[in-house]
């Protein structure tokens, strides 16, 4: 995509406002939403995956290490993975702290 | 040439949708819009009419097909009035700000409560601020004429936008009137193909009506502005091949024996023509008057209003709705916005009347003019005043 939302002026929106380039929802930072954010205690992790399974946003990716991690830049902070992880890996913290 | 016949206003319009070749109809039937429908209905189950007719179970729905199918690319036509127009509302928005073109004719009819199948404007007021081209008519030449040029309108690729041709209901809808048909030759001369730019296609793929977040929602609303305002110079050019081609002439302000009027009275639809047969008997008796009738309410027309009114000493208006706590009437509100910064500008005076289907006869519109010009010379404590209620 050439430009982003950010950078579109009011002559370069599409008839409608059609979107005619697949996928630009991922531009969407739903992660500003958050007040808390998942931290992560990996010497318990047993890369099970049940935080991405639980995960209602789908931002939980496998690092290069193979543990599962929440993608900031969309995490709204709902602390699902939290109560889901068996092995209370991870612990939600308030933002700016 | 086309061939004139007598028929009811409202299967006019089935026939001239059919001459119009729509592709899908999506419509639901109400008081005093029904005929048009079944009209339709008849149609496409005869075969006379190769189109997908969907039978839906409310105006919502009529209208959310209406998107679909504009969407797909196929010329698409509905027609609802009052409270079936209200049931549509917040889908009317959707189907300006997605800019699909699709044409409905509108059989302007009362709001509830109480419950009234008769006409005003009510609900055609409620919708103006839909984004929609609003055209309004005032005979059934007219509503045939107008639907053949909203078609075009809507689907030329500078405007896209969807259209209303208003008409009202009962004093036009029911009435037979003598219409000239256009040829089927010379409406698919003047109709090109409709060819939306980018149709949903499994080969092509697109997202319609997509969440605009803060950062891009203003945007795209002042791009439909700019739109809907510049579609106003293809209304004009279509009006203008219309008349080339078919001998029958529109402009988004008409006059009567306005020029050079010192007093003129304003209207809007069916009860201008009554109007006419008023300034031609006030006339005919020395009097200075002309009359001034609005055909475009939406784009409104900004500067052919000002150019018709402004050598005028008194502006009388009769709005057929009441805007509730405000100004009275919003034709005449919107006459007054107009007018409010030029320097020469006629002494305004509002009148709302022919509430829910009330007649207004040549010598009620004479008793308006007369007590329009007492309140012009007087003044008066009020915002407008209501014409016609038994005291």
């Amino acid at each position: 995509m050439a430009k982003t939302e950010g950078e579109l002026t009011w002559q370069d929106i599409e008839i409608g406002a059609i979107a005619t380039e697949p996928g630009n929802a991922s531009q969407y930072q739903t992660g500003t939403w958050r007040s808390q954010r998942p931290t992560y205690d990996f010497t318990r992790c047993i890369k099970c995956g049940m935080c991405q399974l639980f995960c209602p946003e789908g931002c939980v990716e496998q690092n290069e290490d193979g543990y599962f991690e929440a993608n900031l830049y969309y995490c709204k902070g709902c602390g699902i993975c939290a109560r889901e992880c068996w092995t209370r890996v991870i612990t939600m913290v308030e933002e700016g702290e | 040439m086309g061939v004139r016949k007598g028929v009811e206003v409202s299967i006019a319009i089935g026939d001239v949708v059919k001459l119009a070749n729509a592709d899908v109809i999506a419509a639901y039937p109400i008081t005093p819009q029904t005929h048009i429908v079944e009209h339709l209905a008849e149609l496409v189950a005869d075969g006379e009419l190769d189109a997908e007719f969907i039978p839906v179970e409310s105006e919502h729905s009529a209208m959310s097909a209406c998107l679909g199918s504009a969407a797909a690319g196929a010329r698409t036509f509905t027609a609802s009035a009052g409270q079936g127009l209200e049931l549509m509302h917040e889908v009317l928005y959707v189907a300006s700000s997605m800019q699909l073109p699709i044409v409905m004719a509108v059989a302007n009819r009362a709001l509830s409560s109480p419950l009234s199948v008769w006409g005003d404007h009510s609900d055609m007021m409620a919708v103006r601020d839909t984004g929609w081209i609003q055209i309004v008519t005032e005979n059934g030449q007219e509503v045939i004429d107008n639907i053949i040029c909203a078609f075009r309108i809507a689907e030329d690729k500078q405007v896209l936008l969807p259209v209303m041709v208003h008409l009202d209901g009962f004093h036009l809808t029911h009435v037979i009137e003598p219409i000239i048909f256009p040829e089927q030759s010379e409406v698919d001369q003047f109709l090109p193909p409709n060819q939306y730019p980018l149709p949903l296609d499994p080969d092509r793929p697109v997202a319609m009506g997509d969440f605009g977040p803060p950062i891009i929602y203003s945007e795209t609303k002042w791009a439909q502005e700019v739109r809907l305002r510049a579609s106003k110079k293809v209304i004009l050019d279509c009006w203008q091949e219309f008349g080339k081609a078919f001998q029958r002439h529109y402009s988004p302000v008409e006059s009567y024996h306005s020029e050079g009027a010192k007093v003129l009275l304003f209207t809007m639809g069916s009860f201008s023509e009554t109007a006419m047969e008023a300034i031609d008997k006030m006339r005919g008796e020395g009097k200075d008057i002309g009359l001034i009738r609005l055909r475009l309410w939406r784009p409104f027309p900004f500067a052919e209003l000002r150019r018709a009114v402004r050598d005028a000493d008194v502006l009388i208006t009769l709005d057929r709705a009441i805007s509730f706590g405000g100004p009275g009437g919003a034709v005449c509100s919107e006459i007054k916005a107009a007018l409010y910064n030029e320097a020469k500008k006629p002494k305004i005076v509002s009148f709302v009347g022919g509430l829910g289907g009330r007649d207004i006869t040549v010598d009620g519109f004479e008793e308006i003019v007369n007590r329009g010009i007492e309140i012009a010379e007087k003044g008066s404590q009020n915002e407008f005043e209501i014409f016609g209620v038994r005291e």
